[in-house]
């Protein structure tokens, strides 16, 4: 396989299963608990870089995991206190557990591998040189088995919980009622953040997982209404912030995670201005048309009302319209055939313009 | 509990010496009541009289600091199946990327239980149930598009769907137009009619006596419960709202009092 692709498929997988995740997490809206995740399970992987000396795949999430979940606890300690909110703990939190962290990696080079470029922006180009042995058997890339056993165990997470997750973030009170415990479904949905993010970090860097857990679904929140779409559109843009980026990193010369983070944020900027749904162009032309229908109401019962016929400069001072509005407005009613302009340069109704003024009063 | 020699059957909600605090600050204080079988009954207080939270610890979803709650005799958590919960509808986001259909679908969850996903048979009840409050035209319409009054009437078809014996809804009448209002009135007294049991937070003093057959009047402490007849008096009232919060208390001179006087 070229190394290209061994690189593509490993930002397709990170892509893939931080959207997973990462859809709770937006419509949770705890976009910044999975940021303070993301960077505090640094201390949990130089731990056990430091304890065991080794880069052993299991004790590395298992480790990252611990410090996840006790970031997470530790949030809702401060939180619970009363004075510090929620968007301060977690500000409190992970600063001091990621420079911890760092300190370690600064202070014990030699019996932590990791360099601070790749604890801040990943390794992805080194992907096609780590391969995965197993009694002496070489397995092929241990990228594609960690991010490939994350995904399948993430697919699992997300669609053996569906229900479960679905109503825990909708309406939590009635989660807790019929017996589906909102705190059990929320540490559980935080140790998949956790353990996805360490699988991740290798990958892309702590800085960049979190574009990649929060972007793609926040994109997809854009482009439906729906939730099982949002997921694989999620999961789909994730994808395809991978591919592009790889390729955009390719023809800037530039770094790959980095590229696949600014991808991902102009696949955002795209849907937030052209998705259909809740763009905003899509918006400016609803809220035009609605203006449109409205001021056409308006000259119809004018017209309908006490005068019979009405010239522009009446209608303009009746409704302060400018000269653009009012020219559009008596235009598009004469192209329809409610109005007819007279010889006198006054507007006045057709006889299907008084049924649709009838239909105006009306509501 | 199966002996058939023991005729009084234990009443839907039992709550004995119940104090519920936040931090240091007692919400609920002492508080006994008992909910009859088969009757509609409001809970009516000022605000921050621990109406809500009232609910809230019946289901386990607040924790009590002293005292108890019995569910037709036992626990809760041994009950659940028993209860529907219509939270206020503030509570959630209706922002949520679902249609109605789907969030009534939702009633059906604690039947199913952990894994077991809702199927054919869990969206025919689900539709059944907004048919019963008038919005089957709108199963498919997502929720943010629907209105307030509508939404209620999805969250109250979704109690429907829970398929419950006592119902506890906070504020089902919160912000809803007259459609909706009777629709619920109706829904309330059907409910009723198959002898189910319904405890609401109501705010609205001036209906109270013809939408409810019983009353609780709550400021931390039980003031008085009881048929709206006996419990909804002038001097009840007065204790409820006017001692605590002097603005309020030209409150129930208007109209409920009065019309509770008859």
């Amino acid at each position: 396989m070229s190394s290209e692709l061994v690189v593509i498929i490993t930002g397709v997988l990170v892509g893939a299963s931080c959207a997973l995740v990462g859809c709770f997490l937006v419509l949770r809206r705890m976009a910044l608990l999975g940021d303070a995740i993301s960077h505090s399970v640094l201390l949990g992987i130089v731990g056990v870089f430091f304890f065991t000396g080794g880069r052993s795949a299991l004790l590395m999430v298992l480790g990252a995991g611990a410090v996840g979940l006790l970031t997470v606890s530790l949030v809702e300690l401060i939180n619970r206190t009363g004075r510090v909110r929620e968007d301060a703990a977690i500000g409190l939190v992970f600063p001091a557990l990621f420079s911890l962290g760092v300190i370690f990696v600064s202070r014990f080079p030699s019996r932590v591998h990791l360099d601070v470029e790749h604890v801040l922006y990943g390794e992805i180009a080194y992907a096609p040189f780590y391969r995965f042995e197993l009694f002496g058997l070489d397995l092929g890339y241990r990228s594609f088995w960690m991010l490939g056993i994350m995904a399948a165990l993430d697919l699992l997470f997300v669609g053996l919980f569906y229900k479960e997750l679905k109503l825990a973030t909708f309406d939590p009170g009635l989660a807790a009622a019929i017996g589906f415990s909102p705190v059990v479904i929320h540490y559980g949905l935080m140790a998949a953040v956790s353990a996805t993010t360490v699988v991740a970090f290798d990958s892309v860097g702590a800085i960049l997982v979190v574009a990649m857990l929060i972007v793609p679904p926040s994109t997809a929140y854009l482009l439906t209404d729906r939730l099982t779409t949002m997921f694989a559109l999620a999961v789909g843009t994730g994808a395809a912030s991978a591919v592009g980026g790889y390729w955009l990193a390719r023809s800037i010369d530039g770094s790959i995670a980095g590229a696949m983070a600014t991808v991902a944020g102009l696949l955002f900027v795209a849907a937030f201005l052209l998705s259909p749904l809740h763009g905003l162009v899509a918006r400016l032309l609803r809220l035009r048309h609605l203006r449109r229908v409205f001021a056409r109401g308006l000259l119809l019962s004018h017209l309908e009302g006490h005068h019979g016929s009405a010239d522009l400069a009446t209608l303009r001072c009746r409704f302060l319209w400018n000269a653009r509005t009012a020219a559009a407005v008596t235009r598009g009613a004469v192209r329809d055939g409610l109005v007819r302009e007279t010889t006198s340069g006054a507007y006045t109704l057709t006889e299907q313009g008084r049924g649709a003024a009838r239909d105006v009063a009306a509501g | 509990m199966s002996d058939p020699t023991i005729s009084a059957a234990p009443p839907p909600v039992e709550v004995r010496d119940l104090t519920v605090a936040y931090q240091a600050r007692p919400v609920l204080w002492d508080v006994d009541l008992v909910v009859p079988e088969g009757k509609l009954m409001a809970i009516v207080g000022p605000n921050g009289a621990g109406k809500s939270t009232l609910l809230k610890t019946a289901l386990g979803l607040v924790p009590a600091a002293a005292g108890w709650v019995k569910i037709f005799g036992r626990p809760y958590a041994e009950q659940r199946h028993l209860v529907a919960y219509v939270p206020q509808r503030g509570s959630v986001d209706w922002d949520f990327p679902t249609n109605a259909l789907d969030v009534v679908t939702m009633g059906r969850y604690g039947a199913l239980g952990w894994l077991r996903r809702p199927g054919k048979r869990e969206r025919e009840v689900a539709m059944e149930c907004l048919r019963q409050v008038g919005m089957a035209d709108f199963a498919g319409r997502q929720i943010s598009q629907l209105s307030g009054g509508q939404q209620q009437r999805v969250f109250l078809a979704r109690a429907l769907a829970q398929d419950a014996r006592l119902y506890f809804m906070d504020e089902p009448f919160a912000g809803v137009d007259a459609t909706t209002e009777r629709a619920i009135v109706e829904l309330l007294r059907g409910l009723r009619a198959e002898g189910k049991t319904v405890v609401a937070v109501h705010h609205d003093l001036q209906t109270v006596d013809h939408y409810f057959d019983e009353v609780a009047l709550l400021n931390v402490r039980l003031v008085a419960a009881g048929p709206v007849a006996d419990a909804f008096t002038h001097d009840n009232l007065h204790l409820t709202y006017g001692g605590r919060i002097g603005f309020l208390a030209g409150g129930p001179d208007h109209g409920p009092a009065t019309s509770a006087a008859d």
